[in-house]
């Protein structure tokens, strides 16, 4: 793996598409000029569990406009191994809100009146939707399939005796909640079918997917699925796997051919139709010697899945490789519950997993007496405690040091309630941050090189927000070893060479993998058959991602430090964060203003996650209540303070031929945990249960209602 | 959303007779909420008659010190008003702690005050609720209880008001100037809306096709030392889990005049005339603050998961106080 | 049940059939093939919608087209005529005030209005948020040029970033509103 030489990498380039975007002329998939469109809206639900009776649709068939009505009676067969996907396929339902038909029309306002006309009746059945009931049922169990990479359980030597035995132990349960991803762009298709194929313009973090699961459904060889996503209105790993929506648009395109038909979500509905964070209960157990070094680490975490297809999330995957403890283990089960299934969501693992384990790292501090900087110094291990593997590079005590020069920790007074502005209670907090170095296998890319010199780079990636257009492009024109003006990066299109889905900050490690063996290959031929000058015809040539030889040898990790001012109000319990501080040492950064834009972007989320956001599940009828952006709290504009964010230099000639180590998802691990420890500091009052709201901090007597 | 007739009357008679004639009609003003409740399918209006342009839109002097203010004011001329501003600062303040600078540019005086409750149950047509169809039931009442109400509810309904304007009005003793089919009224701030009792469906005493034409405030010259206080779950751009505005008149220590109202505790905003009595004539004082603040509270009916706007609602009462007197603990 | 309306969009005069349900957001996107002002929430909710509305930043998905016959209305692709860009607009690219790029025209928009607004003397919770009688709330808002981070952080709290670009956003806005 030879390493690439950065010149346009390292430039803090404007993003190539901004021009297009604060105009508002960049095209999302909704957007796509259509000739002739119909528009489509779903029939929910509005039972949790239970069987269709009876289905009347004459009231809205009656509607002027209206082109046809689906149901489970009339809707085309598929064929999907995904319980997400399997909808209008029989009277069953499976979760509040699921697809039970939908409505086709000439206007969208027609489409969406008539679906209100459709009349379901259904034989209801009980269903089980409440986690926090079945953590005491005997229903939890270990998921089969997780994400990958990492095992469920693990465990080395005997954790409950080293606990047993511990001078200092911490035994506490922590809880995340249920958190809907909330791209500002609604899940939209845009589905057309002509010619006996499909053209599907949709929101996705991934076209090769989305081709391959709606090729399967309908029986289709893949070359007859074209899916185009131009630009994307934020993902956040909602738009990895594909949902039922892009199934329901296909039906639709099936039953009016040659017309396309445009179907974008309700903000409410994307609550029950595109996945979410799933909430976890977790329970912590640390034991420490009284100098703070640990001996053991039990990490246990409970959370949901649905009954139509296994999702677990691994919030303890970050646990084993943080600190030395020769005593650890992780476990992880879950409930199946007649919900929607929950997905991947910003760090998925680490953000909910972190939250407990560096709370509760807080509170080994300070039930050593000890700073909770040192105290993570102290238990800094030498190599991969689970692997046993050196660190390709490994920066946490750097990120730690320097995030406490530049925020002044040194001046802080570790007594809670010690210092106050006014009626605000002012605290600070600090938490580590840790998200492995993903590559996704399956990624191709071409480069096409004319006499013009100009270079075009094809491949499937896709741009959420990332910078990948811009990024990607500086990452070709080093490997090319050409001036990045003379890059056309074409991405977004299921016509260029596959590529995996832009998730897991594996983005440039995957698709800049295959472009730098693809730009090797073309150099080598230009040298080898072309004397170094391009041909008059041009020359393609087209890699796969090769295998990275120190996969084996290393564990990949980027690393950060997250430092949080907080301040509470001592008669109202309202929390506000005037300052994030985070220092990241994540291998080479291919665009400073871009990668810095992503971190500032994962500290807010991790602010949001900390104080707002919460979907509240009725546990009578199965639904998200505040399934809107007026109730579940994102942050505002308002919630968020200063925020700093900060590099460490790192070079890791082993992650990648360009050293980058992934930007988008360690900046929201351990914020929730620096905002709750700055809580406890500011207040001494300890919230293990997320989001932090008012009510959790308010003193005085309480009524009893 | 149900299709509709749109009418745009030329006068304020005009626009009652409209209206008298379609008893599933409504007035349009700005929107903001109805145009939201009917994509909802939770408002289904046959007809709408756009009012926007038939009532002032602006704040003038009355001759005898007061102010009155044109229905069809939009909410951000309000509270940029420099009448406004310097006679009745809180109800400047608790408009612009009210949605968004986009939303205070639609929507209208009236409309602010005629909004529906944003209880998540009446909002969705897939759960009973007795405001939105009366005698299915209330959801919320054993569901999410954070943004319900811990005063004046009944069996029926726990729902709040919304409007932060509303509770600084009625703060001030403003009154509503109204035509309906019957004629012109005036009806007391503090009157206009109802507590839910048996008939939630009802927000306020308004009759079918009554048009409000605009808010008479009074003089009240203490109220230049006035406040409102929101607190809430983010720190804009969000209904109050509580809110209170006062004004208060205070010589040599003692309190001589105060109005306080409460808002995101019931059905309507909370004129807190317990407190008042209590306080006129008492000095003012932390101790005085917190027993009339409890005094207010005293009638409370909390449930488990909304239990904390008591405390919440008592501290910030006497918070609210303290900053107006100058008192820090 | 259709009606006619004529709409000036960003300049240029627009006659149209619409649904009396169809609001200007609708109106704009589906009927006039202008997606500048994007539907996040469809219910004022979340600000990627906002155009100016006879010179007001609104939400256009509140607003029925019908009930703005006459209407003149500015998207952010109106504030750059003939290409040339806002300085607003500038300002969002260099200060890398937006990801994903889906609530950016609204925000564009709403921080154009927004400063309007403050021009013109509106106070906003912050101006006014103290005690009256204990300092503020009587006198004029602050100009555009005195605009602290705060009171930018208030004004443009109708306008929700998912990517989370605040941070940048408001930087961003501070320089152009010193231009």
């Amino acid at each position: 793996m030879t390493p690439v030489t950065p010149r346009a990498m390292g430039q803090a380039l404007d993003r190539f598409d901004g021009a297009e975007k604060v105009r508002g002329l960049a095209r999302y998939a909704f957007e796509q000029p259509a000739a002739r469109p119909v528009y489509l809206f779903p029939v929910q639900s509005t039972v949790a569990a239970g069987r269709i009776t009876g289905i009347d649709c004459s009231q809205a068939s009656a509607q002027p406009g209206v082109l046809a009505v689906l149901t489970y009676q009339n809707a085309p067969r598929v064929a999907t191994d995904s319980g997400d996907l399997r909808i209008l396929q029989s009277d069953e339902v499976a979760f509040r809100g699921q697809f039970v038909g939908a409505v086709i029309a000439e206007t969208s306002e027609i489409a969406r009146h008539a679906a209100g006309l459709v009349r379901v009746d259904y034989e209801a059945r009980p269903h089980t939707v409440d986690l926090r009931g079945e953590v005491h049922r005997e229903a939890l169990r270990v998921p089969n399939e997780v994400l990958p990479i990492f095992p469920m359980h693990t465990a080395e030597g005997d954790v409950d005796a080293a606990l047993d035995s511990a001078a200092v132990r911490v035994d506490q349960a922590y809880s995340t909640s249920w958190n809907n991803h909330n791209a500002l762009e609604p899940h939209t298709t845009v589905a057309c079918w002509a010619d006996d194929r499909f053209t599907l313009h949709l929101s996705t973090q991934g076209v090769n997917r989305i081709q391959a699961a709606i090729a399967a459904a309908f029986r289709l060889e893949p070359d007859r699925v074209r899916v185009i996503s131009p630009h994307v209105g934020g993902a956040f790993g909602s738009k990895v796997y594909p949902w039922a929506d892009v199934v329901l648009a296909a039906m639709a395109a099936r039953l009016v051919p040659d017309r396309p038909v445009k179907f974008a979500l309700t903000r409410q509905q994307t609550f029950s139709q595109t996945g979410y964070r799933p909430p976890t209960i977790q329970r912590v157990r640390l034991g420490a010697g009284s100098d703070g070094r640990l001996v053991a680490i039990d990490h246990d975490s409970i959370e949901q899945s649905s009954k139509v297809r296994e999702f677990a999330e691994q919030s303890t995957r970050a646990t084993p490789g943080m600190y030395a403890a020769p005593n650890r283990r992780t476990r992880q089960r879950v409930a199946d519950l007649d919900v929607p299934t929950p997905t991947i969501m910003r760090a998925p693992g680490e953000a909910s997993g972190m939250f407990a384990l560096e709370s509760a790292m807080d509170e080994l501090a300070i039930a050593c007496g000890l700073d909770p900087i040192e105290l993570r110094i102290r238990n800094e291990p030498d190599v991969h405690p689970l692997f046993g593997l050196p660190f390709s590079s490994r920066n946490l005590v750097a990120c730690l040091r320097e995030g406490a020069r530049r925020f002044g920790w040194a001046q802080r007074d570790p007594t809670p309630r010690a210092r106050r502005e006014g009626n605000w209670l002012v605290g600070t907090g600090v938490a580590a941050a840790s998200y492995p170095v993903l590559r996704l296998p399956g990624s191709k890319a071409t480069i096409r090189v004319g006499p013009d010199g100009r270079y075009v780079v094809l491949i499937a990636a896709a741009d959420i927000g990332t910078g990948t257009r811009t990024a990607l492009a500086q990452v070709a024109a080093d490997t090319l070893q050409v001036d990045v003006e003379q890059v056309d990066l074409r991405i977004g299109d299921t016509a260029y060479p596959p590529a995996t889905e832009e998730g897991g900050s594996s983005g440039i490690t995957s698709w800049g993998s295959a472009i730098c063996a693809a730009a090797d290959q073309l150099r080598q031929r230009l040298a080898a058959e072309h004397g170094g000058t391009v041909p008059a015809h041009g020359l393609e040539v087209t890699a796969d991602m090769p295998e990275n030889p120190y996969l084996k040898q290393y564990a990949m990790h980027s690393f950060g430090a997250q430092f949080a001012e907080v301040r509470v109000h001592e008669e109202t319990g309202e929390v506000r964060v005037p300052r994030q501080l985070g220092v990241f040492a994540c291998g080479r950064i291919v665009n400073p203003k871009t990668a810095r834009s992503q971190l500032l972007g994962g500290m807010t989320w991790g602010l949001s996650m900390a104080l707002h956001e919460q979907s509240v599940l009725d546990l009578r009828f199965g639904h998200v209540v505040n399934h809107d952006l007026a109730q579940y709290h994102i942050s505002s504009n308002a919630d968020v303070g200063a925020i700093e964010v900060h590099l460490i230099e790192e070079e890791d000639p082993y992650v990648n031929p360009m050293g980058t180590k992934g930007v988008g998802e360690i900046g929201i691990v351990g914020v929730a945990a620096a905002i709750a420890n700055g809580v406890y500091h500011a207040t001494g009052v300890r919230v293990r249960d997320l989001p932090i709201t008012l009510d959790k901090l308010l003193p005085g007597d309480w009524p009893i209602a | 959303m149900r299709t509709f007739r749109y009418e745009r009357a030329g006068t304020v008679s005009g626009a009652v007779a409209l209206l008298a004639e379609a008893p599933h009609g409504a007035f349009l003003g700005g929107g903001t909420n109805l145009v939201d409740l009917m994509k909802l399918d939770v408002a289904r209006p046959d007809l709408l008659v756009d009012v926007r342009r038939l009532t002032s839109d602006r704040v003038e002097e009355l001759p005898e010190g007061g102010v009155r203010i044109g229905a069809a004011t939009p909410n951000s001329d309000l509270a940029a008003d420099p009448l406004i501003r310097r006679r009745y600062p809180m109800l400047s303040q608790a408009l612009l702690s009210g949605a968004s600078g986009q939303l205070r540019n639609l929507a209208t005086t009236a409309g602010n005050l005629l909004q529906r409750t944003r209880c998540p149950y009446f909002q969705n047509v897939t759960t009973p609720c007795n405001k939105r169809e009366p005698g299915t039931g209330c959801s919320a009442i054993q569901g999410h209880q954070r943004d319900l109400a811990i005063l004046g509810t009944s069996p029926e309904c726990v729902a709040t008001h919304p409007s932060d304007l509303a509770v600084a009005l009625a703060a001030l003793d403003a009154v509503v100037r109204t035509v309906g089919p019957d004629g012109e009224r005036v009806i007391p701030m503090t009157e206009l809306h109802r507590l839910p009792g048996p008939e939630p469906q009802r927000d306020t005493v308004l009759q079918h096709g009554e048009l409000i034409t605009a808010i008479d405030l009074p003089p009240l010259p203490f109220a230049a030392r006035s406040h409102f206080r929101k607190v809430r779950d983010r720190a804009s751009y969000a209904f109050a889990l509580v809110a209170v505005a006062a004004a208060i008149d205070v010589a040599d220590g003692v309190v001589r005049d105060v109005r306080v109202a409460l808002g995101g505790v019931a059905h309507k905003p909370w004129r807190a005339a317990k407190a008042e009595e209590l306080l006129r004539g008492g000095p003012a004082d932390a101790e005085r603050f917190r027993q009339a603040a409890e005094a207010e509270l005293a009638d409370v009916r909390p449930l488990p998961g909304n239990a904390f706007k008591v405390p919440l609602a008592r501290n910030t009462m006497v918070r609210t106080l303290l900053d107006l007197t100058g008192g820090l603990r | 049940m259709e009606v006619e309306v004529d709409i000036r969009v960003d300049g240029t005069p627009h006659r149209l059939t619409v649904d009396v349900r169809t609001t200007l957001l609708d109106a704009l996107r589906e009927r006039l093939g202008n997606t500048s002002a994007k539907k996040g929430c469809d219910h004022g909710q979340c600000g990627a919608c906002t155009v100016l509305l006879d010179g007001r930043r609104v939400n256009s998905c509140l607003v029925l087209a019908v009930a703005h016959d006459g209407a003149e209305v500015v998207t952010a692709a109106g504030l750059a005529p003939d290409g040339e860009l806002h300085p607003m607009q500038h300002a969002f690219i260099r200060h890398d005030a937006f990801q994903c790029g889906y609530c950016t025209p609204g925000q564009v928009v709403s921080a154009v209005g927004m400063l309007r607004e403050a021009e013109a003397g509106w106070p906003s919770a912050v101006t006014a948020g103290q005690p009256a009688g204990v300092g503020s709330g009587g006198g004029d808002g602050p100009t555009g040029a005195m605009l602290t981070d705060d009171e930018v952080r208030e004004r443009m709290s109708g306008n929700l970033c998912r990517c989370a670009a605040y941070a940048n956003i408001v930087p961003a806005i501070q320089e152009a509103a010193r231009r």
